[in-house]
């Protein structure tokens, strides 16, 4: 054989853009918007290998729906929809700046995001069970039943935390609200969003599950799990996947979205899969009460990739100027969604530049109002926090011996000695 | 009342419990349609249909994923994971979420499951089938970790577990599954039929958790042990003639302190037994507490004996397995020191 055969190397992949240069998006492959199809929802899950391809759009650059998947919706949800992100957005804004203050220890903002949970939310019903990552906020944010000052003592930490303090700020539990604890750690809610689901049809009952997962974490085993269970038990499951293409400092690529799509996987494992716009709220809601209306007929699961882009830093710890480009979101080929919804709305002569900002302002006065609120209840700063006892309760449901005796040995301590 | 074998007795446990309460599940490899590699789910499938005990992927991590979002609905699960040796890639779900689901949400949402392991050796399978992980459950705080080391106490046992509200972690020793085990694996096979543990009631009963069993009543020294090694315990006492008090602790964590205490008080010596690895393996966490609450009682220094700090070997499963020779050994250490 004539020559030496290639000396092998180590494929290590990364994005196009690093701090001081310009991101190629080409590699998002977008598709225009309403070229995508949309099948009926007893498609054979194998056949969805288009729809995990391309990228179902619905609001063009003129802010038009347009398409199959433009949905049939009343202008008064969208309005609401609208409101809700900007809630979002605002609280987002409020808790950083009391991050910095030193008021609240850690916080974690979705900015860019707000359009997937906010929309998604409008698709399911009650009773149904989310399982969020921490980026999900809006799917509390857009209800009304969810007092914004006790979501700010979960964030404070202190005697009114409905969470007793157990949990950084942002780890939220609300079963009233269909919003699973948070756990901190990730996926591990993706293949438990699969249980529970399974458990609606073990029960006969009729509501459904939906998971959520990062484009980061699909490398974990739990994703894989979760697939495999949702496709096995045909379970009544929404699995979202949100690909804001960076986990901290690893860009998507890493997690295995090089050459690929993150809803690629779901088609090979069985599951009827969709890759959404995740700026296009329209979009965002359609393809949800899609993958919704199939749990709920016993069609199983769907797994949906929305494609945004983290335009924040990963938490309050982090600084993306370190690994990537600083304007970055200014080129994001998908945009603001909240811009385009509200393009979307004042085409259609049902938002005005002057309610935008009326709306700004009332959101604005409705945080400081809350954080003001909820600040009398201290925080974990001023030492107004849960009382001692709760750090030894619901480790068990009755605390057994030997927490009694550890109890009693810490409230001896105190107060230092 | 009818004599049953380990297996009997945890299958009519389920079998109650499925009976009883809907909310009730029961799934894992092989668990459905064939009733389990070691036979404890056989019938259930046919008796409570497939939307109750059910066949599922090999995948652990799922398995037992699964089980905390059912678990969260509002069904108690009772899983199994195959062998225990396999639980590893559950780790994260069992020690980050079942564990401590409770406590983060202030109890908005719970994880009442069973997850039974068939656990211990004795049974020729290598490093991969005999391992007794216990410890690694009994360090998490949140988990009940149970091993039962007789049929009456496994169908009691399993259905406490079941109606527990905390998630619960069942070590079934499955070298005793078809009789008792006293350590002798070059004499005949003692089934479960001439036991006196063996009489299981049919119906349902419970054994409470945290309530350990004086096996053996004796003056001499205190065993502290459970599973398969309670009657490699009781050998012992009769090999050498040192009247041990035999302690089946049943309830490793949380556990029934004030039984253990009680009994060292009165013997004064202490024998730590355990089939698993030494080095911070359970018996640690016993000697350290008996140390702390009778150290003034105590007439000789506590002895451990436990398995090797090795891989458990195949060829030399017998020189591993702490058997009544390095039990006798123990006893007689403590007594004449």
């Amino acid at each position: 054989m004539p020559g030496h055969p290639p000396k092998l190397h180590l494929h290590v992949p990364g994005p196009t853009g690093r701090p001081g240069q310009a991101t190629d998006f080409s590699y998002l492959r977008v598709s225009a918007a309403g070229e995508v199809p949309r099948p009926a929802v007893d498609i054979v899950p194998s056949h969805t290998g288009t729809m995990a391809w391309k990228l179902i759009r619905v609001l063009d650059d003129s802010g038009r729906a347009v398409g199959p998947w433009a949905p049939q919706v009343e202008v008064e949800a969208l309005r609401r929809g609208l409101r809700a992100m900007l809630r979002t957005r605002a609280f987002d804004a409020r808790m950083l700046i009391a991050q910095r203050q030193k008021k609240i220890s850690f916080y974690m903002q979705c900015l860019g995001e707000e359009a997937i949970a906010v929309a998604h939310a409008q698709a399911l019903q009650s009773g149904d069970m989310c399982f969020p990552s921490y980026r999900q906020q809006g799917l509390l944010l857009s209800r009304d039943d969810i007092d914004l000052v006790e979501l700010m003592c979960q964030l404070l930490s202190n005697e009114r935390d409905p969470i007793r303090g157990r949990q950084l700020p942002v780890m939220y539990s609300y079963k009233r609200a269909g919003f699973f604890s948070i756990s901190g750690n990730l996926a591990t809610q993706f293949v438990q969003a699969v249980g529970w689901a399974m458990a609606s049809a073990i029960q006969g009952d009729t509501k459904i599950a939906s998971g959520w997962i990062g484009d980061g974490s699909t490398a974990e085993a739990d994703f894989h799990n979760a697939l495999t269970f949702a496709h096995v038990y045909r379970a009544p499951v929404i699995l979202n996947v949100v690909n804001n293409q960076w986990a901290i400092s690893t860009f998507q690529a890493l997690a295995g979205g090089e050459g690929t799509t993150f809803a690629a996987r779901g088609v090979g494992a069985g599951i009827a899969s969709l890759r959404v716009d995740g700026n296009d709220f329209l979009a965002v809601l359609a393809a949800s009460r899609w993958a919704a209306e199939r749990a709920r007929r016993n069609l199983g699961p769907t797994l949906i990739e929305w494609v945004t882009y983290r335009a924040g830093a990963h938490s309050t710890s982090d600084d993306p100027s370190r690994y990537r480009p600083a304007d970055e979101w200014q080129h994001f080929p998908l945009g603001d969604p909240v811009m385009r919804l509200k393009q979307h709305l004042t085409g259609l002569g049902a938002w005005s530049q002057d309610e935008h900002e009326r709306t700004l302002k009332a959101l604005d006065a409705e945080m400081s109002a809350a954080l003001k609120a909820a600040q009398q209840f201290g925080s974990v700063q001023d030492g107004h926090i849960p009382p001692l006892a709760t750090m030894f309760e619901d480790v068990y449901k009755d605390m057994p011996p030997h927490l009694r005796e550890q109890m009693r040995q810490a409230a001896a301590h105190e107060g230092g000695s | 009342m009818a004599t049953m074998t380990m297996i009997q007795a945890l299958r009519s446990a389920m079998d109650v419990m499925l009976g009883r309460d809907a909310q009730v599940v029961v799934f894992g490899e092989d668990v459905g349609y064939f009733g389990g590699v070691f036979r404890c789910t056989e019938g259930l499938q046919a008796k409570y249909g497939q939307q109750r005990v059910f066949d599922s992927p090999i995948a652990e991590g799922g398995i037992v994923g699964t089980a905390i979002g059912m678990a969260a609905y509002g069904l108690r699960p009772v899983v199994e994971v195959q062998f225990a040796d396999y639980f590893y890639p559950a780790s994260d779900q069992i020690v980050s979420e079942a564990a401590r689901l409770r406590y983060r949400s202030a109890g908005d949402f719970t994880a009442p499951i069973v997850i039974r392991m068939p656990c211990g050796g004795g049974i020729y399978g290598g490093q991969t089938h005999s391992q007794s992980p216990e410890a690694l459950f009994t360090h998490v705080c949140g988990l009940r970790t149970v091993m039962p080391s007789n049929p009456y106490d496994a169908k009691g046992l399993l259905i406490a577990a079941i109606e527990c509200d905390d998630p619960v972690i069942f070590l079934e020793p499955k070298r005793i599954y078809n009789g008792p085990f006293d350590g002798h694996h070059d004499r005949p096979v003692v089934p479960w039929s001439t036991h006196p543990k063996s009489e299981v009631p049919e119906g349902h009963y419970t054994v409470a958790l945290e309530s350990a069993s004086i096996v053996r009543p004796g003056d001499d020294l205190t065993v502290l042990t459970y599973g398969t090694m309670v009657y490699v315990a009781e050998a012992a006492a009769r090999e050498t003639g040192i009247d041990a008090e035999v302690i089946d602790l049943r309830s490793l964590w949380p556990l029934d302190l004030p039984t253990l205490v009680e009994s060292v008080k009165k013997t004064g010596r202490c024998v730590v037994l355990h089939e698993a690895t030494r080095t911070s393996g359970f018996g640690a966490e016993l000697t350290a507490l008996i140390q702390e609450h009778c150290f003034f009682h105590l007439e000789a220094p506590i002895e451990r004996v436990t398995g090797y700090d090795t891989p458990y070997p195949h060829a030399l499963e017998w020189a591993y397995f702490p058997g009544p020779a390095r039990v006798s050994q123990a006893y007689r250490k403590v007594m004449w020191p």
